[in-house]
């Protein structure tokens, strides 16, 4: 079936299996890896994305529910090379190990931090509860979080 | 749609649905996307009752019904932002689990649930005879969940829950308790301790005599003997009929809800004397 997406500002048109799930479209028909496909049951958050401006696993939508509406994926967060803060931060507080659940994260608390901008990290551990690091890095990312906050409201003030 | 092929299997925020999809455990004929019926997705008062629409999600209950205590704690212990973001009610009904975290709060507020027939019209069937087994409804085959409806009660009530982690938890157990002001009950509900979601009526009894013999529903500020509380947890376990599984054993399940029973009666008549719930 034809599905109609807006997917990172640009309009896409793909022919899937009616049972593919948002992921498998992102991924395998438009060539977008950064959403990453782990648990298929929306317990890992690695294919955390927006859809309408709400964060989802993309792993849990149909791809055909997607239809008519706007995606944004981790791919659409860097303004051409210029990384979003929230990348720019997990690189500079090392909140990377192996990096698979890495674009889920970034994801999330982009998410987190557009909603609430000073989240007290009991805010910031419950946004984060549906991702899951196997390394076990979850300090790095929680400083990552942070470093990410305060630059953010500092571009904010500056504008 | 529904009418014409009563295997279609209706989906809304995917949360159950895609789950047998992506692990291939069930392959249905046809889909229905149902997440973008306007009907479902509102909720309304009317006459002192409260329509929540299926597809209103678990994010929009904690922002938009806020005096709902016991749903929205239920709510806020539904799996993580993202599952909150897409995850309904009308789904906890529709897929029966009897770990399903809204469904004891409907139990405790005697919800019945609306649903569409082929043709146009609607039944109302009460929470008792909806859930009929582990993931068995009683609906029938082209019939759509459109929500559930309540009558509102006056008083405190409170969901809790118990998990393996503070979030993304499959419930080991969870119970709603709900004071009734105007009759004068109170009305406790547990879940994923039996096939269906059960009331624990003969603690229900055990609390409202409780409540009568200390002359606390005339006096908000009466306290009950300790040995009520403890005699009413008690109670609420004998409700229990749980088997032994991954998430827990049968015993510490019975155990979790004489503690959540006693948990949650004490902070009822700790908010009765403060004035939370009046």
């Amino acid at each position: 079936m034809l599905v109609r997406t807006n997917v990172n500002g640009e309009r896409r048109e793909t022919d899937v299996w009616p049972g593919s799930s948002l992921l498998y479209l992102l991924r395998e028909h438009l060539g977008l890896p950064g959403s990453k496909n782990a648990c298929e049951q929306g317990e890992c958050g690695s294919c955390s994305v927006w859809l309408d401006g709400e964060l989802v696993c993309s792993c849990l939508v149909l791809a055909a529910q997607a239809n008519e509406r706007e995606v944004r994926t981790v791919e659409g967060l860097a303004a051409g090379e210029a990384m979003h803060p929230v990348q720019e931060a997990f690189v500079e507080t090392g909140a990377v190990q192996c990096g698979f659940c890495t674009p889920g994260f970034v994801v999330a608390v982009a998410d987190l931090l557009e909603q609430v901008p000073e989240a007290p990290e009991a805010v910031v551990r419950e946004a984060l509860s549906g991702n899951l690091c196997r390394c076990t890095g979850y300090e790095k990312i929680l400083e990552a979080v942070r470093l990410a906050s305060d630059r953010m409201r500092i571009r904010e003030d500056e504008l | 749609m529904a009418a014409s092929n009563p295997d279609v299997v209706p989906i809304a925020g995917g949360t159950d649905v895609m789950v047998e999809l992506n692990m291939d455990l069930g392959r249905p004929e046809t889909l229905m996307d149902v997440s973008r019926l306007p009907e479902l997705a509102e909720w309304r008062r009317d006459n002192g009752h409260l329509f929540l629409g299926a597809g209103v999600t678990y994010t929009r209950i904690m922002r938009e019904l806020p005096e709902h205590t016991a749903l929205v704690q239920a709510s806020r212990s539904v799996g993580s932002p993202q599952i909150r973001n897409r995850g309904t009610v009308g789904g906890n009904l529709g897929t029966g689990s009897p770990a399903g975290d809204a469904l004891p709060v409907l139990a405790a507020w005697d919800a019945e649930i609306v649903l569409a027939r082929p043709g146009g019209s609607t039944r109302s069937v009460p929470w008792r005879e909806f859930l009929t087994g582990v993931k068995q409804t009683a609906r029938e085959p082209g019939e759509l969940i459109l929500g559930a409806r309540w009558n509102v009660p006056r008083g405190p009530g409170s969901f809790s829950k118990i998990g393996t982690r503070n979030a993304m938890v499959i419930a080991v157990a969870n119970l709603c308790l709900q004071v009734d002001e105007v009759g004068r009950s109170i009305r406790v509900a547990l879940g994923s301790v039996a096939p269906t979601v059960v009331r624990a009526h003969d603690a229900e009894t055990f609390a409202a005599q409780a409540f009568e013999e200390a002359d606390a529903w005339d006096d908000p500020g009466a306290t009950l003997a300790s040995d009520a509380v403890e005699g009413f947890g008690e109670l609420v376990a004998t409700a229990a009929n749980p088997i032994d599984d991954v998430r827990g054993t049968s015993a510490y399940r019975r155990h979790a809800v004489a503690v959540m029973g006693r948990r949650a009666l004490s902070w009822a008549i700790e908010d009765r004397r403060s004035g939370v719930g009046a």
